[in-house]
């Protein structure tokens, strides 16, 4: 075992050194302690034999309880100390996974699930941290622990210590052995398991199919099978621990036998005294637990390599969007130029050719279907992803030179999904302006016309949204992410398709109040909707990836192309829905 | 964080005789592996009480006489309890466990079982992940309620009066003085019991806030970065995570003083045996025997006292998870089978819908109900074809789940044949419909299987089933046909091969209705036109309801109803709703005219 991943670990507990290492002061200490109590046992009972006086038969029982206090403080203090460096590293390490990923763009998140990442900071974490903590105290304490028994055993009767260790390595070899049946069994048990989880929920998210054939009889029939498979599985693994621990109880008492029986000869020919053999019994029983905890601590480490592999696949992901040699820019106008942009994703290319010149201040519209890169498109704009260099211009500076934090703070996004915190109305809003910014985030939920919903709200301001609070409508959510973004106070304002789910009616009243904000703003706006973007300066349609036409609502609808189409449908959408109301 | 709500909101209710009652019904059926294992674990108790014994034997008959011959017969006896405590500990194990295994077996079964009987209804307010945990988290928490549960806190207890009652027979004033320890042992017991799990329940609760925040932050990453809250989330992520560290401190203070708390109350036994018991010695009331046999059994006294304080947690956490599994089964399915069923003996296809109103609200009495169907009338012939259009939620979906009786309709009457749904047998009038769905299902098995699916058919209907629908010949190309296993849930198929397949199972189930919802999603030139021509087939014979998405289907059917807002809005051929230049026409131009032009298009390129 060379651990190639928990060695990398190592240098994390440097920090802690003097901790670790007045741990294991405590923990040599504890086990002094601890091996020295049979002994005064022994002194004891050999007095009793040869008659003493009550005086000295208190003062074995005060060293008894004086040597368990003393085992006890330092017990006290190895494990406070030992397993709290281990809470400690695992805290630092849970930090730097979280900052890393802070740091991990979007495409990272796209080619991970989320789930996964969650698993890796809460059940990986858990199993290095258990190698750090009780891997190492248990490791230290067997080590200490047999060396101070076999050493006072030894000191009785070199050959009764031999012949009783015997059975101690037999525990440690079928630990060892039946361990990784064991090991092996419960994983086929949590492989089945796995399966019949994924049949409860095949046949749950297929219910209605399996109601339509009249199926329920066949699926209950195939669950039966299923779950007869886990419980043999089981059956299996029930039978290797059960053999496994009874047969760890029955090499101790071999052990304890063999005390018995030769150590008891031993004491009727005269080699060893009553108190040495009732002394060497109590120093084998303390042997019996390290030994199981060393297969314990040898399972913990192969688990917690395999997950701090994994935990350092996080930590070696490369950040992918930072800066590399910012120019010392401060504040930008908001011109946007695209030069010959194109943009593939996994191989695929998503936009080709895109030349496109947005002076600061103007209103550029972009229409087209699903799937053009319309979203692509405006995505790299505050450097979700990278344009490649020399392609996308931010006042006349390639946009990788501009500092991020410098681009990202004058560029207000809202993206197609609103994504909300649960948090309070007010903490959401100011979400890119921190506290001081309140009235600059009212302002905004003016403008995004939320101000007259918040006030319906249980608590205003400070109603809490999403699990612990209130459920907004897609339409609040959406009016709230452009709240958020206006609070900035933005030079480039994206809107990515952000007003869908606001009904027409609102989408006007929005607009007319943007029209202030996007007169002095570079405005990029997404939308399906004729209504939302004819006014713009300049509309672009994207079809699969290209510019096929461009000019503004009436040179377009003259054209006669896709965006004179979307205008027809979209008038015809609007009659019937006149009509309907008439109905 | 609703998951450590559930978890603490499941606590304080603590014992309920009622459930546990209930519980115990399930250990009927295993009454005989249930009594052998209390038998099993009683026989243990007894067999650890015999070494300390021989060990006092050995020491005042044999060692003290210098008895040599003695001492070997002892061992004898020691060897042959170990051989004793071997076979049954094993016996015990496996006897207790295999009927906890059985148990859950039955458990899971059942629920799985009534799964299959609720109403639709239920699944669409239950999400599948809150029921999975129901058929496998929560069963396997009540299953420690019977293994770690109630079969060893008998054991415990039976241990405990077991080591009492050795001392008082071998000394009863040494055990008297002994004894005197029990009490500290549970007392530190609860207050570490009660400690821990307080601290616990802290530390779970920042667990679960350190999940919800990761969840969150990880999801919306992208806001984070796009309004610079990096720094900000980061302290907010070290703040939540200082506080987990430190309610894992708190608990593992706990552990640090309780283990050395309970060696100490062990060697404060140890100790007074030591005094009273060695001046009994010195005072010839007392052999050196008993002496260190009273050491070794006063070493037991803890564990059964720690084993049963534990015990108590797992009996809370198996009652709460209980108490979640009997409401399941406690929920009552709203469509059930008549006792009596009333069908025809062979099945026409006659459709009709005589003043139905619906909403999906209602049937709880209360509350203003959305009506989402109301006075829909129709009939269709058998053999005939009717197509549902209409914009999303104008409530073609629901008029399909009436047919197939997944709801029952507040007003009205759904008929087939002229027998009310409800009065037919579900299973019957299932049988005789058959549905497909947009959403291709595919189930974990292979081509095959997912075709006849738990039907009697035979392999000759399945292929010939897939010939007619053109599924055929991608079947034969995988590698293992009929027979391959289907990967992913159908990952590895295209779109358009799990709707031939899915055509390829309504087929051969030979239903005498078809109900079929069109799959919106495009597919490769090729693929659309094996599917047109798989739907001639499919439809040929047979009434269909097709709620229709394709310019070639609504041209083809015998009738077309327009629904809107849950009426019907306009209804005749295609050719009468063009002309009447309604809501159809509009629709039309909206979402098939493009259809037209393409197939035009086509149709001249071939040209």
């Amino acid at each position: 075992m060379t651990l190639p991943h928990l060695r990398r670990l190592l240098p994390r507990l440097r920090p802690h050194r003097r901790r670790v290492v007045l741990g294991l002061i405590c923990l040599l200490a504890t086990t002094a302690f601890s091996v020295a109590s049979p002994w005064v046992l022994r002194h004891a009972i050999d007095d009793l034999t040869l008659e003493v006086t009550r005086q000295k038969l208190w003062l074995y029982a005060g060293a008894l309880l004086a040597l368990v206090i003393g085992e006890g403080f330092f017990r006290y203090g190895m494990r406070m100390v030992l397993i709290g460096v281990s809470r400690e590293v695992e805290y630092e390490l849970r930090n730097e996974i979280f900052h890393h990923l802070t740091l991990l763009s979007p495409r990272y998140y796209q080619q991970n699930r989320i789930g996964e990442i969650m698993s890796r900071a809460s059940n990986d974490m858990a199993a290095v941290r258990m190698v750090l903590g009780p891997g190492i105290m248990y490791t230290a304490n067997t080590v200490a622990t047999f060396a101070g028994a076999v050493t006072l055993m030894l000191l009785i009767s070199a050959p009764l210590t031999l012949l009783a260790l015997v059975g101690l390595v037999l525990v440690s070899v079928l630990v060892r052995h039946y361990g990784r049946q064991v090991h092996d069994g419960y994983e086929q048990v949590q492989a089945q398991l796995a399966e019949l989880n994924a049949l409860v929920q095949e046949n749950l998210s297929g219910t209605r199919v399996v109601r339509a054939y009249a199926q329920e009889r066949h699926e209950q029939a195939r669950f039966a099978a299923a779950n007869d498979e886990y419980m043999s599985r089981n059956r299996r693994l029930v039978r290797i621990s059960g053999i496994l621990y009874s047969s760890l109880q029955l090499l101790m008492g071999l052990g304890a036998l063999t005390v018995l029986w030769l150590g008891g000869r031993m004491v009727v020919g005269g080699s060893i005294t009553l108190g040495q053999f009732v002394a060497f019994g109590v120093y084998l029983a303390m042997l019996n637990w390290p030994m199981i905890a060393l297969g314990w601590v040898v399972n913990l480490l192969e688990r917690g390599e395999a997950s701090a592999g994994r935990i350092f696949a996080i930590l070696d992901s490369p950040v992918e969007i930072r800066d590399l040699s910012p120019l010392p820019v401060r504040e930008i106008r908001g011109e946007v130029v695209f030069r010959g942009l194109s943009f593939a994703y996994d191989g695929r290319e998503v936009l080709s050719g895109i030349d496109l010149e947005v002076p600061a201040g103007s209103t550029v519209a972009i229409v087209g279907p699903t799937g053009s890169g319309k979203s692509t498109l405006v995505s790299l704009l505050p450097r979700l992803f990278d344009a490649a260099p020399g392609t996308l211009f931010v006042d006349g500076h390639d946009i990788r030179t501009i500092p991020l934090e410098v681009l990202r703070g004058a560029v207000g996004f809202v993206p197609q999904e609103s994504f909300l915190f649960s948090a309070t109305v007010r903490e959401n809003v100011a979400f890119g302006v921190g506290g001081e910014g309140a009235s600059r985030a009212e302002q905004a939920a003016d403008v995004a016309q939320l101000a007259k919903d918040i006030q319906d709200f249980p608590q205003g301001y400070d109603t809490a949204v999403g699990e612990r609070g209130i459920t907004l409508s897609g339409g609040q959510k959406q009016r709230a992410a452009l709240a958020r973004a206006l609070a900035v106070d933005p030079r480039i304002l994206v809107l990515d398709d952000a007003l869908s789910a606001v009904d027409t009616e609102t989408e006007e009243h929005i607009l007319n109040g943007l029209e202030e904000v996007m007169r002095t703003r570079t405005t990029f706006l997404v939308s399906h909707r004729v209504s939302t973007v004819k006014a713009a300066d300049l509309i672009v349609v994207l079809r699969e990836g290209r510019i096929v036409e461009r000019g503004t609502h009436d040179e377009l609808v003259a054209a006669g192309g896709f965006y004179a189409e979307l205008h027809r449908r979209q008038l015809l959408e609007e009659e019937m829905e006149k009509d309907e109301d008439a109905a | 964080m609703s998951q450590a709500d559930e978890d603490d909101a499941a606590f304080p209710k603590g014992y309920d005789w009622k459930l546990l009652w209930r519980l115990l019904g399930y250990l009927r059926p295993h009454l005989r592996a249930v009594s052998a294992s209390l038998v099993l674990i009683v026989a243990m108790a007894a067999i650890d009480l015999v070494p300390p014994w021989l060990t006092k034997v050995a020491i005042d008959q044999h060692i003290a006489r210098g008895d040599a011959r003695g001492l070997t017969r002892v061992a004898g006896l020691f060897l042959l309890a170990l051989a004793f405590s071997f076979l049954v500990r094993y016996f015990q194990t496996y006897v207790m466990q295999m009927t906890g295994q059985r148990i859950m077996r039955d458990m899971r079964n059942q629920i799985f079982g009534h799964l299959q009987r609720l109403h639709i209804g239920f699944f669409d307010r239950n999400p599948v992940g809150r029921l999975m945990t129901r058929v496998t988290t929560d069963v396997d928490a009540v299953n420690d309620l019977f293994t770690s549960g109630v079969v060893t806190v008998f054991g415990d207890l039976f241990a405990l009066v077991g080591i009492l009652g050795v001392m008082i027979a071998l000394d009863w004033r040494l055990a008297l003085v002994t004894s005197s320890v029990i009490p500290l042992f549970f007392a530190v017991t609860n207050w570490f019991r009660k400690g821990a799990r307080q601290s616990f329940r802290e530390t779970r609760k920042w667990v679960a806030r350190i999940n919800a925040f990761l969840q969150e932050n990880l999801s919306g990453m992208a806001v984070v970065q796009l309004f610079r809250r990096e720094e900000l989330n980061r302290a907010e992520f070290a703040r939540i995570n200082r506080a987990h560290a430190d309610a894992n401190m708190k608990a593992i203070f706990y552990y640090a003083v309780f283990y050395p708390a309970i060696e100490f109350l062990a060697a404060l036994a140890a100790a007074l045996i030591l005094v009273y018991g060695g001046g009994q010695v010195l005072l010839g009331g007392l052999t050196l025997g008993v002496l260190v046999a009273f050491l070794q059994y006063s070493e037991r006294f803890w564990r059964p006292i720690s084993d049963l304080s534990e015990k108590f947690n797992v009996l809370q956490a198996a009652m709460a998870s209980s108490e979640r599994i009997f409401k399941l089964l406690d929920t009552e399915p709203r469509i059930t089978s008549p006792a009596h069923p009333r069908q025809p003996a062979a099945v026409e296809g006659q459709v009709a819908f005589e003043g139905v109103s619906f909403s999906y609200a209602a049937g709880d009495g209360g509350g203003e109900e959305q009506w989402i169907l109301r006075d829909i009338d129709f009939v269709v012939e058998p053999g005939r074809s009717l197509a549902l259009v209409g914009a999303t939620g104008a409530g073609k979906t629901s008029i399909i789940s009436l047919l197939l009786r997944f709801y029952d309709p507040q007003r009205g009457r759904v008929s087939l044949d002229g027998v009310d749904v409800r009065e037919w047998d579900t299973q019957e009038l299932r049988s005789s419909l058959a549905l497909v769905l947009q959403d291709v299902h595919i189930f974990s098995g292979t081509i095959a299987s997912n075709i006849r699916l738990g039907s009697d058919i035979p392999h000759s209907r399945v292929r010939a089933a897939a010939e007619a629908v053109h599924a055929h010949r991608f079947i034969e190309s995988l590698p293992l046909g009929y027979d391959g296993e289907v990967k992913e849930r159908g990952a590895t198929l295209s779109v358009g091969q799990k709707q031939l397949l899915s055509f390829a199972r309504a087929l051969a189930h030979d239903p005498r209705v078809l109900i079929l919802d069109e799959a919106t999603s495009s597919v490769d030139t090729e693929t659309e036109v094996l599917i047109q021509d798989a739907l001639k087939t499919l439809l040929r014979g047979r009434t269909a309801i097709v709620i229709a998405h394709r310019l070639s289907t609504v041209q083809r059917v015998d009738q077309i109803l327009v629904l809107h807002k849950g009426r019907i809005r306009e209804r005749g051929t295609h050719q009468e709703l063009l002309a009447r230049r309604g809501i159809y026409w509009r629709l039309y131009q909206l979402q098939y005219k493009d259809q037209e032009l393409r197939h035009r298009g086509a149709a001249e390129a071939t040209a």
